[in-house]
């Protein structure tokens, strides 16, 4: 298997339309593995960020290249874990989870197997037949993680999947998606309003400020592997959960 | 009483009150104003004596209904897409589509009969105008309503146009495209009974409901007027309930309209 290849980003500025910047001289090298949350106040685009990484929108300035090419050439690469699960409602969980990758042109034959391999990567093994209105709001989520690792991403790109859960359902879902990463080798870009959750789950934090939205400060997270329930009680945890919250509000009121 | 009971028991309760009510007035009625008003049993009789005209009527009835609703599917559905993927066919069809809701079918009959000859075609064809505004504008509307998160998420995918209508706009047009044949349901056998009255023939046996009830109307059967009456309402519902049925199959095992209660 090949390295996770890396995202590089330089001067990178977007608009949309005649409007004002919302992201100005983005600078960014990934490298392979690495797990990158985007954490700072409303409308510092730090979404915008992650779609431009995507290929969903061009960037309006400056450079940005994954695996050293466009996204648009990487787009087989990579995989979106939007806000809201955006299951197809018709589709049974296995349903939606095979229909990404007919999509993507797998072919039929391999389909069956990678859906019950990561429906049961995701826990949900046993509600493959279940639609979306039956599932609750964190199994739908899984749901939908299931159906971006289905396609084998070599970048996994989260725009605040966990936003909508509870508190409890959050915690448990961000300990599993560490567990399948240390199966499956992608390099993570995810976008959260969770100091908690960002410092849990990054190799490396990325705090950003609005008007026009840019990294502010870059925080390693140098908490030890494998980081379980446990993590959260330590003291390191502790310190940085509370400096990336002091960064984070020194931020915002410059901001407002 | 368990809600269930209740939704059994109060219909039924409030049906025999009708009746009761209706001989009521029945037998207050002046002799010579009781025509107005058959009695449900004189009704029955009258159905018994015209049970083979009025069967034979209600088939006829159904064809020229069925006829009609089933081109409205077929033609409104290849109208909604072509609406849907060019908003140019969207504005350039829209208000004629509805200046033809707006035109009241007997002014239409004449010219149908002009065109095609009274009877079945004329009826079908009539049917057909009455039904395909509702399932062209409900299914057009569905198509260019997908949600747009899935759009995106399709297009990160890079999914093809095709399969993009496919196995995206058009299952999640469903729905509307089901509201769009609840609707036209009931009115396709509404429709081809005013169409048979206004377009209608009795050539070969040919007439619907519509028809018989000029007939009866005419000949002062008021008991047999009652009796088509209460079979073009029968008709009705066994096309409501046939497409509700069909509607159901189709969306209840995902869709929100179908939640229930041991969720």
């Amino acid at each position: 298997m090949s390295a996770p290849p890396t995202v590089e980003l330089r001067d990178v500025s977007k608009r949309f339309g005649e409007g004002p910047l919302v992201l100005d001289g983005v600078n960014l090298v990934a490298a392979s593995g690495e797990f990158i949350s985007f954490i700072g106040p409303s409308g510092c685009g730090k979404s915008t960020l992650l779609r431009l990484i995507a290929g969903l929108t061009p960037a309006s300035g400056g450079a940005l290249a994954v695996d050293g090419r466009s996204p648009e050439a990487a787009a087989a690469d990579l995989a979106f874990v939007f806000q809201e699960p955006t299951l197809l409602p018709w589709l049974t969980a296995a349903a939606n989870v095979d229909l990404a990758q007919k999509v993507r042109g797998v072919p039929v034959a391999d389909r069956a197997a990678s859906t019950r391999r990561v429906l049961d990567l995701v826990r949900l093994g046993d509600r493959a037949a279940a639609f979306p209105r039956q599932l609750s709001g964190g199994q739908k989520m899984r749901v939908s993680i299931a159906r971006a690792l289905s396609l084998s991403p070599k970048i996994l790109l989260l725009d605040e999947p966990f936003g909508a859960l509870d508190e409890l359902t959050r915690e448990h879902l961000n300990e599993e998606l560490l567990a399948i990463r240390d199966r499956q080798a992608w390099t993570a870009f995810f976008v959260t309003h969770s100091v908690a959750e960002a410092v849990f789950l990054s190799t490396r934090l990325l705090v950003m400020s609005a008007n026009p939205g840019r990294i502010h400060v870059e925080i390693p997270i140098p908490l030890p592997w494998p980081r379980t329930a446990e993590t959260r009680l330590s003291q390191p945890y502790y310190e940085l959960v509370a400096r990336v919250s002091r960064v984070l509000r020194s931020v915002d009121t410059a901001a407002a | 009483m368990p809600r269930k009971s209740l939704s059994i028991f109060l219909p039924a309760l409030a049906g025999l009150l009708v009746i009761a009510a209706w001989y009521a007035i029945r037998f207050s009625l002046v002799a010579d104003f009781k025509f107005l008003l058959p009695t449900p049993d004189e009704i029955l009789r009258a159905f018994r004596a015209n049970h083979a005209a009025l069967i034979r009527a209600a088939l006829n009835t159904s064809e020229g209904a069925l006829l009609g609703f089933a081109l409205a599917v077929v033609v409104s559905s290849t109208a909604s897409l072509a609406m849907a993927l060019s908003p140019a066919v969207r504005f350039s069809l829209y208000p004629y589509l509805m200046a033809l809701q707006l035109t009241p079918l007997p002014v239409l009959a004449p010219i149908c009969v002009l065109w095609v000859g009274a009877g079945l075609k004329s009826v079908s064809l009539l049917t057909f105008l009455i039904a395909f505004f509702p399932l062209a504008v409900n299914t057009t509307q569905g198509l260019v309503s997908t949600d747009r998160n899935l759009v995106e998420l399709f297009r990160m995918w890079r999914a093809s146009p095709m399969q993009e209508l496919f196995l995206l706009r058009v299952p999640s047009a469903l729905p509307y495209f089901f509201t769009g044949l609840r609707i036209a349901g009931t009115l396709a056998p509404i429709g081809a009974v005013v169409a048979d009255m206004n377009a209608g023939s009795s050539f070969n046996d040919g007439g619907g409901l519509g028809f018989q009830a000029t007939i009866y109307s005419a000949q002062a059967k008021f008991p047999a007027l009652f009796a088509t009456a209460a079979t073009t309402c029968l008709l009705g519902f066994i096309f409501t309930g046939a497409v509700l049925t069909l509607s159901w199959f189709a969306l209840h095992q995902w869709h929100d309209s179908y939640e229930r209660a041991d969720k």
